[in-house]
């Protein structure tokens, strides 16, 4: 990226994330995991139910906001703001957060965030440690890095946990269960949960969600450690926000006498009253709520209530590598609401796990590859600026206004420069484009290709061509007649009604 | 008021009844209609599949052409695409910017302020609705993403669809869904691209029209391709063909 | 270098030598509602938010003894038979309903779980999002007590009722504990349809004095 088109002079990227550790990229490409996906009946008709649910409860509470577009306009400019004074923000969270109390960690990437979480919990002499719902630590893989060291993790948000009892992977970044229907949850809970009562567990969602409040609650009452992510941290205040609906993440911050937070360097915000923007914005975007059940705010620690021992752990990870390209920073706005997932028709039909990440959709189609970098060759996550149609539906809804169709196009221009720059051939595609692009500069040239589409009319039969295309032209003819060319161009028809008038 | 025609390049080489049927509604309301013959393409292909050096220079080309249409009294350059306007519009400038090319991008910034959708023009510019057109069949309209989202083109084309006399128009159910094309995407991710087909073919299908219609004849491509493979008897007609339809 | 210097330095290194300027933050939404706090109209609003998000709502007059009279009636209709009061709740709120302890900050989580219900005060309350804000201060308690009892009982005072979220968030200390409650704890998790009752209290009991 560092010598990537249009980045202004004298910034220097971050080191890439690395994606050895963690969960930033899967194992498969974004077309391979979709056919996949796509080929699964559940998968298709659960996805198709939760999207159109939270799409029409999104439109509904927006919809009674009149000032909605001020306040996109407002939350856009404050993240804008928040990334051009990030180093000072930063210090004054920490300055703030360690004046009331807590300590304040720096991890340059997964590893070492691991690191530090690990120490801290060690040093309390737990063994187990509840988790509320965070996509940092999902980032970072922090459960598995726990696992290793002999320390369990429990997830506490009801969709977490059933991912984790599922022994899953997230699909979203709102609802990490959203691939699964009331019925396959009843099975996982039927199995996985010793103490469950079999007999009364059907699948009503109600009667699911106290299975979940029964199997934790005795969890939240003996644990000594929580780990969590955080929505905001506020640099004015050092106060740290969670926004949350059950109830689970009011356990994990008040009962137990540690609490860890790991925050991606990106949430800071500058002042308290920036909250009243997201707030507003974030509640109605995510889970299409006026205002979610819980949000907890605690700044360092608070003698006689909640933990008394408060660790923040500020993650870099990539993000200082996304950082220095002007449309990358924008990406770092995000608030993680995941509208973009709901309204996006090709997550909407492939779900999140093509995605390979656990940032899937569209944010997670430009997210992922500014933190991991896009190498050129075949690395899963190059795929991902491609998992679009560019249709713009993410941009609409997207409350702090991240234009995702122009991110992805600038990572597909990174990726073939990437390309150019690692192979001294020219793919296929890069020397077809350049071939088009060399007759389409010239009308003389572009005038007789024309002419030769319409020669080319003869090949094809009732939309098939009469001999095979390769690929990936093929994927054309595999499911859409092609049209037939036209005897005379639009340029020939005008040329000979028209004579030689322009 | 004399306008350039932008015909594209897919509108020249595949789709020219697109590009003679907008001639012929301008015409009809008396305008004068010039067709700059040394344009090519906005390069929105090479943009969007991650080529802008390439597009860069095609975009150059298209700036030259059009200001000289401009120069040469032309007071609108219009075209029946609403995703080439809005690569004009939207990307044109942005992409001259990022090779460093300042001049090229306020030049492209302007000849983008000067360029309209069909129905734009029609609508905005010209302040026409009923265009004189007669098209005595059952239709239903796509309003394409880049129509509806890009250049914010809303109503204007259902404005001119209900003013064409003897049309039934119904309404398509998930409209604002994309079908699927987004230009290389529907090859790269042809088994996505497909699956987003079949449902917008299925949302046509279920308003029992005759012809589907839209202001983007890529879009209609697809769409249309999907239909004629599945031998529906659906006809995907642009928007212009039915402005320009007097029987 | 330390890991804090170092990424300092990584993100100075990214912004380069002169980072672009920020636009000014334009803040062109409301930052008030049209109804003054405390007024007829955002404590019907707050009533009907609150309702439509599943809380139980009881109007009564602001004297403590009048709040008392719904608290022990309120208690009484979902069955609470045990129940614990923030420490600087009014007596009035308390003296209908002899089983009620005040929290001296002792009690274990442990021993919270085995009590019915909890009564607290609040802060603030915001009307167009339903929304009840909780300070840690004696009137609304630790955040301990109003989780782990299943039945909130919450009392809210007209005067501190505002429309819009600006006009709540500029009532509040940041630094203190806060808790904002908008319904009973719920959960959109299974095939996003919002089904109540989680984690946290399962019946939040509004009583709205004034």
């Amino acid at each position: 990226m560092s010598t990537f088109l249009g980045m202004p002079a004298g910034r220097v990227p971050g080191p890439a994330a690395d994606t050895a550790v963690g969960q930033l990229t899967g194992n498969r490409s974004f077309p391979a995991a979709a056919r996949d996906a796509l080929g699964d009946t559940r998968l298709r008709r659960n996805l198709a139910h939760a999207t159109a649910t939270i799409r029409a409860k999104r439109a509904s509470v927006v919809g009674e906001v009149p000032d909605w577009e001020a306040l996109r306009d407002a939350g856009s400019a404050i993240k804008a703001d928040t990334m051009a004074r990030l180093p000072e923000l930063l210090e004054e969270l920490e300055r703030n957060v360690t004046a009331r109390g807590g300590t304040v960690h720096w991890a340059r990437d997964a590893a070492e965030a691991n690191g530090i979480v690990l120490d801290l919990v060690r040093a309390t002499g737990a063994d187990e440690v509840v988790k509320v719902k965070s996509m940092a630590t999902q980032e970072i893989g922090l459960n598995e890095a726990l696992e290793e060291a002999g320390i369990t993790a429990h997830e506490t948000d009801l969709a977490e946990l059933i991912v984790q009892l599922g022994h899953d992977k997230p699909s979203h970044i709102l609802v990490p269960a959203i691939h699964r229907g009331r019925a396959e949850i009843r099975e996982i809970f039927a199995r996985e949960m010793p103490d469950v009562d079999l007999a009364t567990l059907t699948d009503e969602p109600s009667v699911l969600a106290a299975a979940a409040r029964t199997h934790l609650r005795e969890l939240f009452l003996r644990a000594r450690v929580a780990v969590s992510g955080a929505n905001f941290g506020i640099a004015e205040t050092g106060t740290l926000t969670v926004v949350e609906s059950e109830g689970n993440g009011r356990m994990c911050l008040t009962l137990p006498e540690t609490l860890i937070t790991v925050m991606g360097i990106e949430k800071v915000v500058p002042a308290w009253r920036d909250l009243e923007v997201f707030l507003q914005l974030l509640p109605r975007s995510s889970t299409g709520e006026r205002m979610n059940p819980y949000t907890s705010m605690w700044t360092g620690v608070t003698p006689g209530d909640g933990p008394q021992d408060f660790h923040l752990v500020l993650l870099d990870n990539g993000r200082t590598r996304a950082l220095a390209d002007d449309l990358g920073r924008t990406a770092l706005h995000c608030i993680r609401c995941s509208a973009c997932l709901n309204v996006c028709p090709v997550y909407e039909r492939t779900g999140g796990h093509a995605y390979g990440s656990v940032y899937p959709g569209p944010i997670g189609a430009v997210l992922t590859p500014f933190l991991t970098g896009v190498t050129g060759g075949h690395d899963p996550n190059d795929s991902l600026p491609y998992a679009s149609s560019l249709c713009g539906a993410c941009y609409d809804v997207c409350p702090v206004k991240i234009n995702i169709p122009d991110l992805l196009v600038q990572l597909r221009a990174e990726h073939t420069e990437a390309h150019a720059a690692a192979h001294r051939l020219p793919s296929a595609e890069a020397a077809a484009m350049a071939a088009a692009a060399w007759v389409m500069s010239d009308p003389a040239r572009f005038a007789r290709a024309g002419r030769a589409a319409g020669t080319a009319r003869h090949g094809i039969r009732r939309g098939r061509p009469l001999l095979p295309l390769p690929p990936p032209l093929n994927g054309w003819t595999a499911s859409r007649d092609a049209p037939s060319p036209p005897a005379e161009t639009f340029r020939d028809w005008w040329a000979r009604t028209r004579g030689g008038r322009s | 008021m004399r306008i350039a025609l932008f015909v594209t390049c897919l509108g020249d080489v595949l789709f020219p009844e697109v590009g003679k049927a907008t001639v012929a509604v301008l015409e009809r309301l008396g305008h004068e209609v010039v067709f700059p013959q040394s344009q090519t393409c906005c390069g929105q292909m090479h943009t969007n599949t991650g080529y802008q050096h390439d597009a860069v220079g095609l975009v150059r080309h298209h700036v030259d052409v059009f200001e000289r249409a401009i120069a040469a009294g032309c007071e609108a350059v219009v075209a029946p695409s609403g995703s080439c306007v809005g690569s004009v519009r939207h990307q044109h400038a942005a992409l001259a910017r990022r090779e460093g090319d300042e001049a090229l991008a306020l030049r492209a910034d302007a000849v983008a302020g000067r360029t309209f959708e069909l129905s734009e023009l029609l609508v905005d510019v010209l302040g026409v609705t009923d265009v004189g057109a007669a098209y005595p069949h059952r239709v239903t309209y796509h309003p394409t993403c880049h129509s509806l989202r890009l250049l914010g083109v809303g109503e204007r084309p259902l404005q001119l669809l209900r003013a064409v006399r003897g049309i039934d128009l119904v309404e398509l159910p998930a409209a604002d869904t994309c079908c699927g094309f987004g230009g290389t995407f529907s090859v790269k991710n042809a088994d996505t691209s497909t699956a987003m087909l079949a449902d917008k073919m299925s949302s046509v299908l279920a308003t029992r029209a005759e012809v589907v219609t839209a202001g983007d004849a890529s879009c209609l491509m697809h769409i249309g391709g999907g239909l004629s493979r599945l031998r529906t008897g659906v006809r995907p007609v642009h928007l212009a063909e039915i402005l320009a339809s007097t029987s | 270098m330390s890991a804090r210097d170092e990424v300092l330095a990584r993100i100075r290194g990214a912004l380069g030598d002169n980072p672009a300027d920020a636009p000014p933050v334009v803040r062109a939404y409301r930052e008030a509602g049209e109804h003054p706090p405390g007024s007829a109209a955002v404590v019907d609003q707050l009533v009907e938010r609150l309702e439509d998000y599943r809380a139980t709502v009881v109007r009564t007059r602001g004297a403590d003894e009048s709040v008392g009279i719904a608290i022990a009636a309120a208690l009484d209709a979902v069955g609470a038979t045990s129940s614990i009061a923030a420490p600087g709740v009014p007596d009035g709120w308390t003296s209908a309903t002899p089983v009620c302890i005040r929290d001296v900050g002792t009690i274990t989580p442990r021993e919270l779980d085995r009590v019915d219900a909890v009564v607290t005060g609040s802060v603030v309350a915001i009307s167009e999002t339903g929304t009840i804000a909780l300070d840690g201060s004696p009137r609304c308690g630790r955040r301990m007590i109003t989780l782990v009892p299943d039945v909130h009982l919450c009392v809210v005072s007209v005067a501190d009722v505002v429309q819009s979220v600006p006009e709540g968030l500029a009532r509040l200390d940041p630094t203190a504990p806060l808790t904002f409650v908008s319904g009973p704890s719920a959960t959109s998790d299974i095939e996003l349809s919002r089904v109540e009752g989680v984690h946290g209290p399962r019946h939040l009991v509004v009583v709205i004095a004034g």
